[in-house]
């Protein structure tokens, strides 16, 4: 069945299921590869996070579909234009700055959203943000501390980060950008309407940008949202390839 | 006399978390209920993070257990809510993790818990965080500034 006939609780679960298996995705890229020790854990261990709601989601999305296909056929047997996660998710790690301003970026949006899908009428969406607003604040709080280090650091870790914010910032407006799917959900006291959440994202991160010296990136383009209709980055399906390769290769294999 | 539910309860509460083996899920309060009708034993459990490894794990284990135990129809369930929260750690499960080595969380919701902190070696409270995240999910990485030994502890959510 293709993604474009779920019903609406099937593709919502879809949706939010997509952003955080995407975006654990990408930070596991840096295991191995972070600036200390301590990074490869922190961002492994913010990883394994985002997976646990993904798998819960796309489990839940599945059920809803009733066409008989679990999380694993979810993540690993879509093709790129069945995704439905937001572009920022999938941004490239690119340098340790770019991720940190994605993560703050995404934090602080993830953890708002979840904040009110906690009193959702849909008790599994309610189950998976109890567990994610507390987990969640965590990486809200990681990545902060982060940008404020880097952006109130040296010459060249300001100059670093301010590019970074950059780099991710064309991707925000998308986090905010409704439609009519989610506002039939929000209607029925399902989903939260994403528009809603602008002024609390802006007081945490202009709040944030401000301690840490840099500059709220303004008058630059913003792109329109294309991921919760599964048009996608360029980058996006070299990821897909990476995560889903060893699944379709062998079919059925287990460890 | 021991009923039906007390044998299965007592099963499935002895089985250990395998990231914190000195727990048992009944002490860590992943437990969170046991069921006997009839034939059928459902015991429910709910994971500590959202994707702990351990709760694969430990649902294997739990239907182990309760079948050893006698029971041959269990079913395990799994619960997302209410979120699991390190307030349901036992008294014996603090003072087994710090006997371990691990120091236990404190209560929620408390203020500046980062202050507090002793170090589970030498009882330091003079201790700084490494990291907020560690070798498990729900431990951060710290360090004990007046015996300098690195300790895990198990962070309030």
């Amino acid at each position: 069945m293709s993604v474009a006939t779920l019903p609406d609780l099937a593709t919502y679960a879809l949706r939010l299921g997509d952003d955080s298996l995407v975006l654990s995705q990408r930070l596991g890229g840096w295991i191995t590869n972070a600036p200390e020790l301590e990074e490869d854990v922190a961002l492994a261990n913010i990883a394994l996070d985002l997976l646990g709601q993904a798998r819960t989601l796309l489990s839940y999305a599945g059920e809803v579909e009733g066409a008989g296909r679990d999380e694993d056929d979810l993540a690993y047997l879509r093709d790129e234009r069945d995704f439905r996660n937001v572009a920022l998710a999938e941004l490239p790690n690119s340098n340790f700055a770019v991720t940190m301003a994605r993560q703050l970026c995404f934090s602080t949006w993830q953890l708002a959203l979840h904040q009110r899908l906690t009193s959702s009428a849909d008790e599994t969406l309610a189950g998976v943000a109890g567990k994610a607003v507390k987990e969640v604040s965590y990486h809200r709080d990681h990545a902060t501390q982060w940008v404020l280090r880097l952006g109130d650091g040296t010459d060249e870790s300001h100059r670093r980060m301010q590019s970074g914010l950059e780099r991710v910032w064309p991707y925000v407006a998308e986090l905010f950008t409704t439609d009519e799917l989610e506002q039939r959900l929000a209607s029925d006291g399902v989903a939260v309407d994403v528009s809603a959440l602008r002024p609390e994202w802006d007081a945490h991160v202009d709040s944030v940008l401000q301690e840490a010296t840099l500059t709220r990136p303004e008058g630059g383009p913003m792109l329109p949202a294309g991921g919760r209709r599964g048009i996608h980055t360029e980058s996006f399906g070299f990821l897909l390839a990476e995560m889903q390769h060893l699944h379709r290769s062998h079919p059925g294999a287990t460890w | 006399m021991v009923t039906e539910l007390e044998r299965a309860r007592s099963a499935a509460a002895a089985v250990l978390d395998p990231e914190l083996p000195v727990l048992t899920i009944a002490d860590l309060g992943v437990l969170r209920d046991v069921v006997v009708e009839g034939r059928r034993v459902t015991v429910t459990v709910t994971p500590t993070y959202s994707g702990c490894p351990a709760l694969e794990v430990i649902e294997r284990d739990v239907a182990r257990a309760v079948r050893d135990a006698g029971f041959a129809d269990v079913v395990v369930r799994r619960v997302l809510a209410p979120a699991w929260s390190t307030d349901w750690l036992s008294e014996e499960g603090r003072r087994k993790l710090l006997e371990y080595g691990i120091a236990p969380p404190l209560p929620t919701g408390q203020v500046s818990v980062t202050l507090s902190v002793r170090c589970p070696q030498c009882g330091s409270p003079d201790t700084s965080q490494l990291s907020r995240f560690g070798s498990t999910a729900c431990k951060s990485l710290w360090r004990c500034n007046s015996c300098r030994e690195p300790f895990d502890h198990v962070k309030a959510i």
